[in-house]
Order: structure tokens, then sequence, then C-alpha cells
């Protein structure tokens, strides 16, 4: 294999371009789709702070790496998810991570902060971990850029994760998920605005730019997330993209392009008459916004002991 | 050679020389959905893998849905 722009031996191979690279290429060719998902989906301006949504993983320490050598001020922000060793050990990642580079995290803690973890939230409320976890995960992040002054949050959610979200709203037509499902959520009533800068890498992208730029993330899956239906879509996708290649590119980027516009009315009527959260200040549709309502259902009750789903 | 597999964590021995793409193909493992790595570095699917190497099949699926 020989490196498409140096003609060097190559390291590893992007099959939906055609194309193989060496490592030093293989890393501007990441910065490159990054920038392009910036200036074609107007992300982010040069000036502007970015609060980059940290987990440990590979997709957020590699868009949080990207960006800033690109140049933009951008800091982290990681929240203890109280999911056993599996949090603490993506934490500690996400420390070292900034430590070593002396960059500027921030850090809040589910039970510590707000009296309630992920695990124990699934138990109360009676739905699966990954809806307490994304919902606490959205307005802790919200909040933290508007508490510190950030313009914009930045998360890692690369080509395979909308792609794999964009699957399971088709099949369910969940339209107004569909009208929301965009790279770039402008700033409204009291949300920062949201960018995906990874939506042009696919996953094994981010971990070889993370194993090639010497970055160590938690490899480890989320033992909440084992066997959920977005793995399983992922799974799907990646065995049509063997046959052929290029597939998950041109599912998402045909609907970006062919079909997003057409469900933005239903997504746009939920999205009308946001208030203040009575407890919060949040913008909610009702008196009391999602996570103050989860931190009152789950909040006091004891952790939940966490067996090893894998 | 050394195979080390992740989520869950072991190690099986493979009979070499064989090449990257063989090796997934034999362990029914999708490329789309790993990285095969040595040390530091990746290791291309073309290249043969003989006896003596330690590898480690990453997978880079990962499932939060938030």
């Amino acid at each position: 294999m020989k490196c498409r722009v140096c003609r060097g031996p190559a390291v590893i191979d992007v099959r939906r371009q055609n194309a193989n690279y060496c490592r030093d290429h293989f890393l501007r060719m990441c910065r490159d789709q990054v920038t392009k998902a910036i200036d074609e989906f107007g992300m982010l301006r040069p000036e502007e702070r970015v609060l980059v949504a940290v987990s440990g993983g590979k997709d957020s320490l590699a868009c949080w790496h990207i960006l800033r050598e690109l140049g933009y001020e951008a800091d982290g922000f990681v929240i203890g998810l109280g999911i056993g060793d599996y949090s603490l050990e993506s934490t500690r990642f996400a420390r070292s991570f900034a430590e070593e580079r002396g960059w500027t995290l921030h850090e809040t803690s589910l039970r510590d902060d707000h009296g309630f973890d992920v695990p124990t939230a699934a138990k109360a409320t009676h739905r699966v971990p990954c809806s307490a976890c994304g919902l606490s995960k959205r307005h802790l992040f919200d909040a933290a850029a508007r508490e510190h002054g950030y313009d914009v949050v930045a998360t890692g959610h690369n080509l395979d994760d909308e792609a794999a979200v964009l699957f399971g709203n088709v099949l369910r037509w969940q339209t107004d998920y569909l009208g929301r499902q965009q790279p770039v959520l402008p700033a409204r009533n009291g949300f920062p605005r949201k960018v995906k800068p990874l939506v042009r890498l696919g996953e094994r992208e981010t971990a070889a730019y993370c194993v090639l730029a010497g970055i160590d993330y938690i490899v480890e899956e989320c033992p909440m997330a084992a066997g959920n239906r977005h793995l399983g879509y992922k799974e799907a996708l990646n065995a049509i993209e063997l046959q052929s290649p290029g597939s998950k590119h041109d599912f998402y980027f045909g609907f970006l392009k062919r079909a997003s516009g057409r469900f933005l009315t239903d997504a746009e009527a939920e999205q009308n008459d946001l208030d203040a959260c009575g407890k919060c200040g949040a913008p909610t549709t009702g008196d009391i916004c999602a996570f103050c309502k989860l931190v009152d259902r789950a909040g006091g009750h004891e952790p939940v002991v966490l067996r090893d789903r894998r | 050679m050394k195979v080390l597999l992740r989520n869950p964590r072991r190690e099986l021995e493979v009979a070499g020389p064989i090449s990257v793409i063989a090796l997934l193909n034999r362990l029914d493992m999708n490329r789309e959905s790993v990285l095969v790595i040595q040390g530091d570095e990746l290791i291309p699917g073309d290249a043969m893998l003989d006896d003596a190497q330690t590898i480690e099949i990453r997978p880079v699926i990962s499932g939060g849905c938030a």
C-alpha cells in the first residue's frame, strides 16, 4: 500500500475515498476534513470560544486535538457520569490528555453536584441508561457553556454516529428528530450553538487519528451501552459499507443535501414557545426542564451496584 | 502470533504467516470496524504477520447514542 499523497509506505486505507495514507498525510487529511466541515456548515468563526464535550473516548479527544491544531480557542468539559469504574477511567483519560498539554478541562460530577448518577437514574425512571445519560449531558454542556462564557459547544459525533442515528430515525420515521439532525444547531433561546466538526470522519478514522497522534483514550466500551440499538445500527451499516464503501457517507450527506429540509417544520413546531425552567432557568417547553425532573426523580437514591454486562 | 482482543479483553494464538485481511476474515471481523495495531503503529491491511509478532485488534465502534 502506498500513500495517495507522497507514494511512501501507507499505514491505513480509507476505502470510501479509495485511498491509502502514510501517518503524516493521514493526520493532515483528518484536519482537512474537519476544516471542510467547519467551512461547509458555518460551524465556527476564528475568534469564537469553543467548549468541547469530552468523554475520554477517541472521538471527543480527537475533536479537541484537531480544533486546537487548527488554531481554535477550545477548552474541554467532562462529566462524571457515575457508571462505575468505566466513568472513573474515562475521566482519568480526559484529565491526563488535558494535563499533558496544559489545556483547560472543566469538570462536573452527576453524583457530587446533582445527587444522582446514570445507573440510579435509569432505575428510578425505568428507562434505558442512555436516555438519562444523553439528557444529562445535553443539559450540563449547555449550562457549562453559559456559565463559562463559551460561544459554541462542540461534540465528537462522527460520520458513523450520524449515519446510525439517521438510520434509526428513518426506520421509525421520527420526523421531528429528522428535522433536528443537523451538523450545526444554531444558538437560540438560551441554548449555545452546537456543532459536530467530525461529521466528515468515520469512526475508524478518529480511532486511527488518536493512535497516530499519540492520544491515549479509553478503548473499553461503556458497560451500559453494550448491546444497545445504536450499536446494532452501526454494525448493520458497516456490513453494508464492507460491500459498498462510501455508503455511510452517501446516506448521511445525501440526507442533508436532499431530504433534511423537508422535516424542518416538524422540528420547529416542537421547539416553539420555549420558556425558562422554574428551577434552573434553562430553556424548556414546560414549567420545569427535563433535567430538573430527572434530578427530582433520581436524586437521593443510593448508587446502584453495577454488574459487568459485557 | 499473539493477538490481543478487546471488549472483553482476551488473547488468542494464531499461526502465521498470514495477511492482516486474511486474519480478520478468519476471525470473522469486519475490517471497517477495527484497527490492527502493533505497539504505537497501525498495521495496514496488506501486511503479512508472522509468528513472532504481538498485535492488537482494536474495535472502533462506540455505542453511546446521546
